[in-house]
């Protein structure tokens, strides 16, 4: 099958710092795949690249086999940050993307509908972003972002500003999404926990210049839930890719 | 232990983040208005100031109610709300395009927003003189010094409500194919808009300053006007009382459009 996103060497420098050298990356469909890695070393700008919000120096990248030219629909992606528009409900936010995307008026609110019931919101549909906790806004992002179905879903250290509990639930729901749906994924995180739980593959990367140092293939059982944490393969996988980030805060240190 | 009710009610008042209910708001700023006139009222009727310089505030109200009964105060407000109004409007109709475009272009920015700073520090009294030599006493001036007075800080402040918008939302706007002209219309301005309201709330205050200013220096009507014309023959309680009456009517357009705003922007959550 052929790869949905290839990221073929790219190099990326802001001004005179190096901030991502050769990297290449390809995801299979179906795949999620997890960029772990301390601060600086380039997962987040990687991403903003492949996202098209982000100019790069060299190198290629490929959705589908196409080149990839600038941001668009075939990349969902979901920030940090929530981003849903303050002013419009929960609802509107999703058919905002929907209708971007080219659908007509009663089909936005009927997908709308769907992908609030599918990350489990449909009672919220009427209310507005400042009414919900951040993990129920960032559930109507992940919503909005699936639902006008592109090819790769780019997330930006999405439960990064969630607490422990809330993070946990949002795991459970993504697996879940994912799961249900099969979907290429890039996921950003420093947690390597949450990489574990949710990858099928990670991706650790280095600092100075970033770039790609080793891979981990996630062999796991799905569905997953939340007592696999428990599990000694889970917590080896999990300590060979800690003891590999470890490394460079050992080496910043010396 | 449970905190006794005094202790609670201190807290509110006085420690940072405190909070109070607006019934205590209320009477804690009509207190201050009350004092100060009683303040006033006091130092007049023991006669420590001559009316001359400091009226009793009686005599002001007694003043003010005449010229409202034989309509010349109506006439002189409604001139000036006129005058205010037509010149805030004309010079916010035209920097809040112009602040939206440097706020979004780097090429507007270079080209106007260095102008903009520099005019801005040339002192607005100082273009009165030559409004009237191009305007002469008419509305005309006086829209014109508003507008130099309120146009070049609105389109700095609007340039600024637009810098203000998360990048993140623009990243969301082109991760959906918006197009530039859409990505300004349905993002960048909806996000900035409570802002911009703001700024014109703000600087609505100044436009009446600049009215009064060119109303005290050539006009043959207005409030300004009647503070001149009551200057000249010793008429302090009138002079008084318009400048009161100018506060009371700034207050009030202020609060309308604070009201308008959370009806407008009700997502958009202050503190206070």
């Amino acid at each position: 099958m052929a790869p949905k996103l290839e990221i073929k060497s790219v190099n990326k420098s802001f001004k005179r710092t190096r901030a991502l050298s050769d990297v290449s990356l390809t995801l299979r469909e179906n795949e999620f795949v997890s960029l772990v890695g301390v601060s600086g070393c380039g997962k987040s700008t990687l991403l903003s690249i492949v996202a098209g919000l982000l100019d790069y120096d060299e190198g290629d990248i490929l959705v589908d086999g196409a080149p990839m030219t600038g941001p668009g629909l075939d990349r969902g992606v979901v920030f940090q940050s929530y981003t849903l528009l303050p002013w419009l409900t929960a609802r509107k936010n999703i058919e905002f993307a929907l209708k971007a995307a080219g659908h007509k008026g009663a089909e936005c609110r009927r997908i709308a509908d769907e992908h609030l019931a599918l990350v489990r919101l449909a009672k919220f549909a009427d209310s507005y972003p400042h009414e919900l906790s951040g993990g129920m806004k960032q559930r109507v992002a992940i919503a909005r972002a699936l639902s006008y179905r592109p090819k790769v879903l780019l997330m930006d250290e999405p439960f990064g500003a969630l607490d422990a509990m809330t993070r946990h639930e949002m795991q459970t729901l993504l697996t879940r999404v994912w799961e249900q749906h099969k979907l290429t994924v890039l996921f950003v995180t420093h947690d390597v926990e949450e990489a574990v739980y949710l990858s099928d593959r990670i991706v650790a990367m280095t600092v100075g210049p970033g770039r790609i140092k080793t891979e981990f293939k996630v062999d796991l059982p799905r569905p997953r839930t939340q007592e696999i944490i428990s599990t000694p393969e889970f917590m080896a996988l999990q300590k060979r890719v800690l003891a590999t980030i470890r490394e460079d805060l050992v080496s910043d240190e010396a | 232990m449970r905190r006794s009710k005094a202790k609670a009610l201190w807290r509110g008042l006085f420690t940072t983040g405190g909070e109070i209910g607006r019934g205590t708001y209320l009477v804690i700023s009509a207190s201050v208005f009350l004092v100060l006139l009683a303040i006033w009222w006091a130092v007049t009727s023991a006669g420590l100031v001559p009316p001359l310089f400091l009226p009793a505030p009686g005599a002001i109200w007694d003043k003010l109610a005449g010229l409202a009964l034989d309509g010349t105060l109506w006439g002189d407000v409604e001139v000036s709300v006129y005058r205010v109004v037509a010149g805030f409007v004309i010079a916010s109709a035209m920097a809040v395009p112009i602040g939206v475009l440097i706020g979004t272009s780097r090429f507007w920015e270079a080209a106007l927003e260095p102008l903009a700073d520099f005019i801005r520090y040339m002192p607005v009294v100082a273009f009165l003189p030559l409004t009237i030599l191009w305007a002469g006493t008419t509305d005309l001036q006086k829209f014109l010094i508003i507008w130099i007075g309120t146009f070049f800080q609105q389109v700095l402040m609007v340039m600024d409500n637009v810098k203000r918008v998360p990048p993140d939302f623009i990243g969301l706007g082109r991760t959906l194919g918006l197009s530039e002209l859409k990505l300004q219309m349905k993002i960048v301005i909806p996000s900035a808009l409570p802002g911009i309201w703001d700024t014109l709330r703000i600087t609505f205050g100044w436009a009446w300053t600049w009215l009064v200013v060119a109303e005290l220096v050539a006009a043959d009507s207005g409030l300004g006007y009647r503070i001149t014309v009551s200057q000249r023959y010793f008429e302090t309680d009138v002079t008084i009382g318009y400048i009161l009456v100018l506060g009371v009517l700034g207050l009030l357009c202020d609060q309308m459009m604070k009201a308008l705003e959370r009806v407008l922007f009700p997502y958009a959550k202050r503190r206070g």
